[in-house]
């Protein structure tokens, strides 16, 4: 392995932990959704700082070529997040619409409450 | 309230999801209330940009408006959670497009007094509405699946023209499905599988004002994959127990001029 590469690695992992943690400290992600990026990031700057790491990993687990751990780790982590995802989009949805109803509803019992109420004013103006 | 008990029909609240329907919507409101007296009648408008809600208003219903655009399933479960707030026994969901005959209305309600839920079956020999090919095997197969879920001989199951007791709008309130096919093949399998009784009772049927039915084999098979799609998530999911709803709390019904 060069050094560039070594380089490389170090670098790629320093830049996503910073992304994220940058985007934690200014409230542009919420933890539970962070975590899964953070944890990346963090075994990426392992790997990175200590590649001999992958290649006993990858005899470990009987990986033949140790890139294909982490082809195989990333997808995992890439399936678990949009898993993730999903969900929450599915319960966004599902609040929403509670949320459209209770609008609604609200609305028709406001203009109804407006509609009695001008009504009582009429008849105590003319009995 | 009143002295007199009220009869089943004014027990009773019409539902028309209506969207985009400013044409049709104020014809049938009419209509409704001229074949089923003492009746009252809710719009609820899903979150439409034309003049659906002013026709409605025009005719007489009551109408909600949704902000947004929830589907027929969405507008359903609005109609309901409306009907448990104001004290109605019983729900009834019409088609704001026409396609459903009011005179329906009447034998619908009668059954309500032994069944839970009572749908409107289009193809049980009354009427002139008729799919043919492809389409009608999907809905056959359906039928077929569905029937053995109910414990009923059910032959149109996709019919949005059903009536619905009081432990039927207790249920749905809480629990109506608004995915695709959500709102006729999900709800049904939902109330059988919470115990609620379920029967289907002959109507006619108009043919719909816009559009031919399609006969397109391509189109059915998707329907059916569809359709069977929303039968499978429906029965892998958690059974709902029906909680009774509170006596006479929450039933303040708001009376508009």
């Amino acid at each position: 392995m060069s050094v560039a590469s070594y380089i490389l690695g170090i670098v790629a992992a320093l830049i996503v932990l910073g992304v994220v943690i940058e985007s934690l400290r200014r409230h542009h992600l919420r933890e539970r959704h962070a975590i899964w990026w953070l944890a990346a990031g963090v075994i990426a700057l392992i790997i990175g700082v200590f590649p001999n790491l992958l290649g006993a990993l990858a005899g470990l687990f009987g990986v033949t070529v140790p890139t294909n751990l982490v082809f195989f780790l990333s997808i995992a982590v890439l399936f678990l997040v949009s898993i993730q995802h999903s969900g929450e989009l599915t319960e966004l949805e599902s609040e929403t619409r509670t949320l459209a109803e209770a609008v609604a509803l609200q609305d028709l019992r406001i203009k109804q409450l407006e509609t009695s109420l001008a009504e009582a004013l009429e008849t105590r103006r003319n009995p | 309230m009143m002295g007199v008990m009220p009869t089943a029909l004014e027990r009773t609240l019409i539902v028309m999801p209506a969207f985009n329907e400013e044409e049709a919507v104020g014809a049938v409101v009419r209509e409704v209330f001229a074949t089923a007296p003492g009746v009252a009648c809710l719009v609820v408008d899903d979150g439409s940009l034309d003049a659906t809600a002013r026709e409605a208003e025009a005719a007489g219903a009551t109408v909600l408006r949704l902000p947004i655009n929830l589907g027929v399933g969405g507008a359903m479960r609005a109609g309901f959670k409306y009907a448990v707030a104001s004290g109605y026994s019983n729900v009834i969901q019409v088609d704001s497009d026409g396609q459903h005959d009011p005179r329906g209305i009447e034998e619908l309600v009668a059954q309500l007094g032994r069944y839970d839920l009572v749908l409107g079956a289009r193809f049980a020999g009354v009427g002139d509405y008729a799919v043919r090919g492809p389409r009608r095997w999907a809905m056959q197969v359906l039928s077929g699946i569905l029937s053995k879920i109910t414990k009923t001989k059910l032959t149109d199951t996709t019919s949005g023209f059903r009536a619905s007791g009081p432990r039927a709008v207790a249920l749905f309130a809480q629990h109506y499905p608004s995915e695709y096919l959500g709102d006729t093949v999900e709800s049904l399998v939902i109330a059988a599988r919470s115990g609620l009784t379920v029967t289907q009772v002959p109507v006619a049927m108009r043919p719909r004002a816009g559009g031919v039915p399609s006969h397109n084999p391509y189109k059915a098979a998707v329907y059916l994959g569809r359709a069977g799609m929303a039968l499978f998530v429906a029965l892998i999911r958690p059974r709902i127990t029906i909680s009774e709803p509170p006596a006479s709390t929450a039933a303040i019904p708001v009376v508009s001029g």
